[in-house]
């Protein structure tokens, strides 16, 4: 049996399965569905299993000859996440994640503050126009200052919409649905792409119909 | 010529005799042999070596000023590092007209001097020996002060305002559209007697934005639990799955009716993303939920839900911090919170002092950004267009506050 034939003929079947959506929920989609599911649970269970299990702690805490001693903790603390298992315990379960939650915080802190912030203002404070400047950059560096700020305004939430504020506002939604807009066409024709890939996966590898 | 050859070797053999360069030089440092025939360039001066400021002890940075001779009659410049045994070692050549390095090739608190020798056709002719220079560790990075002093300000406003809102002063929060439906969304799932399918995005616990899901799940569980309506969520995380069971569990437990709340209310489907996008495509065909929200971290998958969704009727709520997701919950969701607004949701539902108070200090934040970006612009625009000598402080100021490197 020519198995790399047969891989065609199944991904040709999955991808079809999955298509198949669009018309009703059907038995292939559905089987195609549990096998994606099936599988990539289990694929995902052993990377994770030989990425952190194996890879960073069996190799760094025992088998390193300089064994890193702190990752233990991730390991206890993965222990203490199976406390939920236990009626009686279950509740030790929230210190890992509290522990992931309050880490988590704390670390992108300053990062979102430093990268979304502070980059951005520094961004953004530029001269309206310069000597020898055209029409256009003019008139580029009035949209970015306006835009920025009132797309500000708009997430500001301690005043109501009203008046020139609400007004300022309106303004910052507009700036960014125009600039949805922008983005969902440069999107839809990168998915076009993609099923672009699909069509000729299935009539030029598998149906051989593409020379 | 010859004159001038005979005359610099001397000299050479002078100083080197002298110990001109230093007394502890290692001779192996400089390649002398040609001492007759072309002439050595003129040394690079003012040879500075200094510890790199706020770092872990990883650095020293060498400055010094070009050989006169630079660029025509040289090759380039030779660093040499000398450690505290004398041995002496090349770290570097480098091209002409260069007057800096920084060697980050040190150790923690072990001294070091630097040579930088010019090299020309008649050989390399060394600088001064530096003084002993050792890289030093900085407990506090003095660069970023502004950054502290900027987190201060923010953070020193959330306090306050936590505070003022634990004291009893009501905090106003303008009215943000998609969680005023929320209830009704909620209120309209149960007439149905359809479930409510929640979607918390497929980033794990790390994301800010699966935490800000995470929590108006809170809010939005106890609301089904007082509607004793149904609440499905698919997720693709483990950790997520623990912290939303804990989370819906606590809902019910705080509306009374800790035995209707049961595991299978939210289910591990897969880490893969389009498997797990399958398989919520499947559940909501399947269960046809009267309500979807969708908040969270989403990808790809955005459209694919959010389609569906639409396919089968139900009211949805949308809401992602990521900008490139945000057109398609627009345009296929009846409600979208953009941004920050995915953050303030919590508050706005909660009306707990702590977020309410976190949401106003950020306004400030937001006040002192604005500000900073309307000063900024008109004082560049004027600096340059005008050179007013005022405007350019104040844009030094501004530069000084919100330089970040």
């Amino acid at each position: 049996m020519d198995w790399q034939i047969f891989g065609v003929w199944l991904a040709a079947f999955m991808t079809l399965g999955i298509i198949s959506f669009l018309y009703k929920d059907n038995v292939f989609y559905k089987a195609a569905e549990a096998i994606f599911i099936g599988i990539s649970a289990g694929y995902w269970f052993i990377v994770f299993f030989w990425d952190s299990m194996v890879g960073k702690f069996y190799v760094q805490a025992i088998e390193s000859p300089e064994p890193e001693h702190h990752v233990w903790v991730g390991l206890i603390l993965g222990i203490l996440m199976l406390a939920r298992l236990s009626n009686k315990v279950g509740w030790i379960a929230r210190w890992p994640l509290a522990f992931v939650v309050g880490a988590t915080a704390g670390l992108y802190m300053m990062m979102f503050f430093v990268s979304n912030a502070m980059v951005q203002v520094q961004s953004t404070i530029m001269p309206l126009w310069e000597t020898g400047d055209g029409w256009f950059t003019v008139f580029n560096n009035i949209v970015i200052i306006i835009g920025v700020t009132c797309g500000l305004v708009y997430f500001f939430f301690s005043k109501k919409h009203e008046g020139a504020f609400g007004v300022a506002a309106k303004i910052g939604i507009w700036f960014l649905m125009v600039t949805f807009g922008a983005s969902f066409g440069y999107t839809v024709m990168s998915r076009m792409s993609l099923m672009l890939g699909r069509l000729d996966f299935l009539f030029g590898t598998w149906l051989e119909m593409i020379p | 010529m010859t004159k001038q050859a005979i005359l610099a070797g001397v000299i050479l053999v002078v100083l080197l005799s002298a110990g001109a360069f230093g007394q502890d030089r290692p001779e192996a440092v400089v390649d002398s042999s040609n001492l007759t025939g072309a002439i050595l360039p003129a040394p690079v001066t003012n040879i500075e070596a200094k510890n790199h400021k706020y770092d872990d002890g990883e650095r020293i940075d060498l400055f010094w000023e070009k050989s006169v001779d630079d660029p025509d009659n040289i090759f380039g410049y030779k660093v040499y590092r000398i450690d505290k045994d004398g041995a002496s070692e090349l770290v570097r050549e480098l091209l002409p007209g260069t007057t800096e390095y920084f060697d980050e090739e040190v150790e923690n608190d072990v001294p070091y001097q630097y040579i930088v020798a010019v090299v020309g056709e008649a050989g390399e002719a060394p600088s001064e020996m530096t003084p002993e220079v050792m890289a030093a560790w900085e407990f506090f990075n003095f660069s970023k002060l502004n950054i502290l002093i900027l987190g201060f300000i923010v953070c020193g406003s959330v306090l306050f305002f936590i505070s003022s809102a634990k004291s009893g002063k009501k905090l106003f929060i303008r009215k943000i559209g998609g969680l005023e439906a929320l209830e009704e969304a909620v209120g309209r799932a149960t007439e149905m007697g359809r479930p409510i399918l929640f979607i918390p995005g497929i980033l794990d616990l790390d994301d800010v934005q699966t935490l800000a899901a995470i929590t108006i799940l809170g809010k939005v569980s106890r609301v089904i639990a007082d509607y004793d309506s149904k609440i499905l969520m698919p997720v693709s995380r483990s950790l997520v799955m623990t912290s939303a069971r804990e989370t819906i569990k606590e809902s019910y437990m705080s509306a009374g009716r800790p035995d209707g709340y049961n595991d299978n209310m939210v289910q591990y489907i897969t880490d893969e993303q389009f498997g797990y996008v399958a398989a919520v495509n499947g559940i909501m065909v399947r269960e046809k939920p009267a309500t979807c929200l969708y908040l969270g971290a989403f990808f790809a998958e955005s459209l694919i839900l959010a389609e569906t969704g639409n396919s089968i009727g139900a009211i949805q709520i949308a809401g992602t911090a990521r900008p490139g997701q945000l057109p398609f919950f627009v345009a296929a969701c009846d409600y979208t919170l953009i941004g920050e607004e995915l953050f303030a949701a919590s508050a706005y539902l909660s009306g707990d002092p702590k977020q309410l108070g976190s949401l106003k200090g950020q306004d400030i934040g937001k006040i002192v950004a604005m500000s900073a970006i309307i000063l900024g612009t008109l004082a560049m625009t004027f600096a340059s267009a005008w050179e007013l000598g005022f405007m350019q402080s104040l844009l030094d100021i501004l530069n000084s506050i919100f330089v970040t490197n």
